[in-house]
């Protein structure tokens, strides 16, 4: 990876390629969580346990893992210096 | 019940914000001299403060009435706009912020056009921008107009007439400073009115989530509810999807996603902040802060349908865009209702007055000044403009909000949504990444976004059928994203591969310079 105090011109994104494979998960996730809302609805109404349906829990772990997702860009960004 | 008009609490915690609100404006107005001043608050915002204005922005009616609203109506699927509304956060921040900050100056605009032809790229960005906004305040206006109407018993266009007169207060002096401080504030509140409503919530469940979804799930087994929709649910689906067409969910579910990084009013945010370091920061935290509370919308929205009851929310507004405030209510009777409702109001003025900021910086700033004065205007005279464009905007806010009067709040923001991922995104995101774009790509993307989304919505099943009463729609989905945001990036590679334009090429290495380089244009 480029030295990141002072990354030569060389039209690659400013993080190398981690916003582009960060983006990449966080469209997998949750168009898996979507293409799951389409074609399979009788899954998510499913019951975990009483109360808890597989909807609800994965829809709120796409939540959880789009916040997890900019933590760990930002504390890569951090390391390299790229943001104070 | 307690919710009914007339209620002492409510007007005494609006006038309150309202005081507080004019007070930061007339702060502001002092400290507003410059147009980098009133589009960008002087580039003087912290990441912290622009992270809460980013959230309050995006925090609408449309997320807090509507979707509180939405899960108490049908349960899960209203969760389906929770988890939309919030990942198209991580691609802002990766993709987005830090370039936008360091390439242009105060719209989204100013990057396409950094290093492409002027012209064309501004008129087409204008549209874009004009056309998202008009969507997206139409839905805000009439929500506010329904909230007060109910809260205070005021006629509805009287009702709009006061957010249009409050708003504008508070753009025509205060600009983007004030703005912010309004939308900060109002981020706060909201944040802390809807814990506090999670917490008594919970409180009559034993601390316990699953118990609240498990009673819904029951309620909606047992008890059959006319009027609102295809008879009773059963568990499965109060709890899971209801059975709709598997297109529209994949429509409406990218477009949300996409849509953020279109979004006028958000991507001018990043210019309140210092540098690119500080946009980054501000995007994180926004997605932290903007998490939280669509968790907390799972609970408001069960809630609401437990404690509240569908039929009680129903006879008070048939789209439940109410179900929040009434909830609030039955929690903590007219005390926190009047909080609530006075903190969902603010939600919408500190929005509008974004929205309208955002569009006026769109004719001012893209159109007069760059397009028709060629970048050549004096510093008094770009304010002058961006004020007379404020109050074209905040007229033409009133009037629509009056014009469409019955339209569905959150349908309103999902199609602002389809058209910002439509007709702003991938030119944005393409500027930014690749090389080959030409001048006639980004335009011809930007037109053929901003026209197929709304021709689609036109001839869709929501305009065609329920409005003009067509039998059939000639256009079967109820978003459009899932062909139109294909469909403008298709045409911006084709388009930018059948021409060549070398100085879009070499400037593309100083766009690509700055964005490693991280500091901010000059401002």
């Amino acid at each position: 990876m480029d030295s990141p105090r002072n990354p030569p011109p060389t039209g690659r994104p400013p993080q190398g390629v981690l916003p582009f494979v960060l983006s990449g998960t966080m469209l997998v996730i949750y168009l898996g969580f979507i293409l799951l809302v389409a074609y399979d609805k009788p899954l998510l109404g499913q019951t975990v346990v009483p109360g808890l349906s597989w909807g609800i829990l994965l829809g709120a772990l796409v939540i959880v893992s789009a916040w997890l997702l900019t933590f760990v860009y930002v504390s890569v960004s951090n390391r390299r210096g790229g943001m104070k | 019940m307690i919710w009914v008009v007339s209620g002492r609490p409510p007007s005494r915690f609006f006038f309150v914000f309202i005081a507080l609100s004019l007070g930061i404006t007339y702060w502001a107005a002092g400290r507003t001299r410059s147009a980098g001043d009133f589009y960008a608050a002087g580039h003087s915002v912290s990441g912290w403060q622009n992270g809460f204005a980013l959230a309050g922005d995006f925090m609408s009616a449309a997320s807090f009435l509507g979707i509180a609203g939405l899960v108490a109506k049908s349960g899960f699927d209203g969760l389906l706009y929770s988890t939309g509304f919030l990942v198209g956060w991580p691609l802002v921040l990766f993709l987005i912020a830090g370039s936008l900050r360091a390439v242009g100056k105060y719209t989204f605009a100013d990057v396409v056009a950094y290093r492409l032809r002027q012209k064309p790229v501004r008129i087409a960005a204008a549209v874009g921008t004009i056309a998202v906004v008009l969507f997206y305040l139409i839905a805000q206006m009439v929500g506010a107009g329904k909230l007060i109407q109910l809260l205070f018993g005021l006629p509805y266009e009287w009702a709009i007439g006061i957010v249009g007169l409050v708003m504008m207060i508070y753009v025509l002096f205060g600009g983007m400073i004030a703005t912010t401080w309004v939308q900060i504030i109002k981020a706060g509140l909201l944040l802390g009115g809807a814990t506090l409503m999670v917490v008594l919530v919970l409180s009559k469940f034993g601390f316990n989530p699953l118990a609240l979804f498990a009673k819904a799930a029951e309620l909606n087994n047992h008890v059959a509810i006319p009027g609102i929709g295809p008879a009773a649910k059963s568990a499965v689906n109060v709890l899971g999807p209801t059975d709709h067409k598997p297109l529209d969910d994949l429509s409406l579910g990218l477009s949300l996603m996409i849509g953020t990084a279109g979004l006028p009013h958000i991507l001018m945010r990043f210019y309140t902040v210092p540098d690119a370091a500080q946009a980054r920061q501000s995007a994180f935290y926004a997605t932290g802060l903007i998490a939280f509370f669509y968790l907390l919308t799972f609970i408001l929205g069960f809630g609401a349908m437990v404690l509240v009851g569908q039929k009680n929310i129903a006879a008070v507004d048939p789209a439940f865009n109410m179900a929040a405030p009434m909830l609030a209510g039955v929690i903590g009777g007219e005390p926190m209702l009047g909080f609530i409702a006075a903190v969902a109001f603010a939600t919408i003025l500190a929005v509008v007055a974004g929205l309208t900021l955002s569009g006026a910086s769109a004719l001012s700033h893209d159109l007069w000044v760059n397009v028709f004065n060629e970048g050549d205007v004096p510093e008094a005279e770009q304010l002058l403009v961006a004020r007379y464009a404020t109050l074209a905007f905040g007229a033409l806010a009133v009037l629509l909000g009056i014009v469409f009067k019955t339209t569905n709040v959150a349908y309103m923001v999902g199609l602002a949504f389809a058209v910002a991922a439509s007709a702003n995104f991938p030119a944005l995101f393409l500027s930014i990444f690749w090389r080959r774009l030409t001048t006639a790509g980004a335009v011809a993307s930007m037109w053929t976004g901003v026209v197929s989304a709304v021709g689609l919505i036109v001839i869709s099943p929501a305009v065609w059928v329920d409005v003009f009463k067509y039998k059939d729609a000639i256009f079967p989905l109820k978003s459009p994203g899932l062909v139109t945001i294909p469909l403008s990036f298709v045409v911006a590679v084709v388009v930018s591969l059948l021409g060549h334009e070398p100085s879009a090429e070499t400037k593309y290495e100083e766009v690509r310079a700055r964005v490693a380089d991280g500091a901010a244009v000059e401002s």
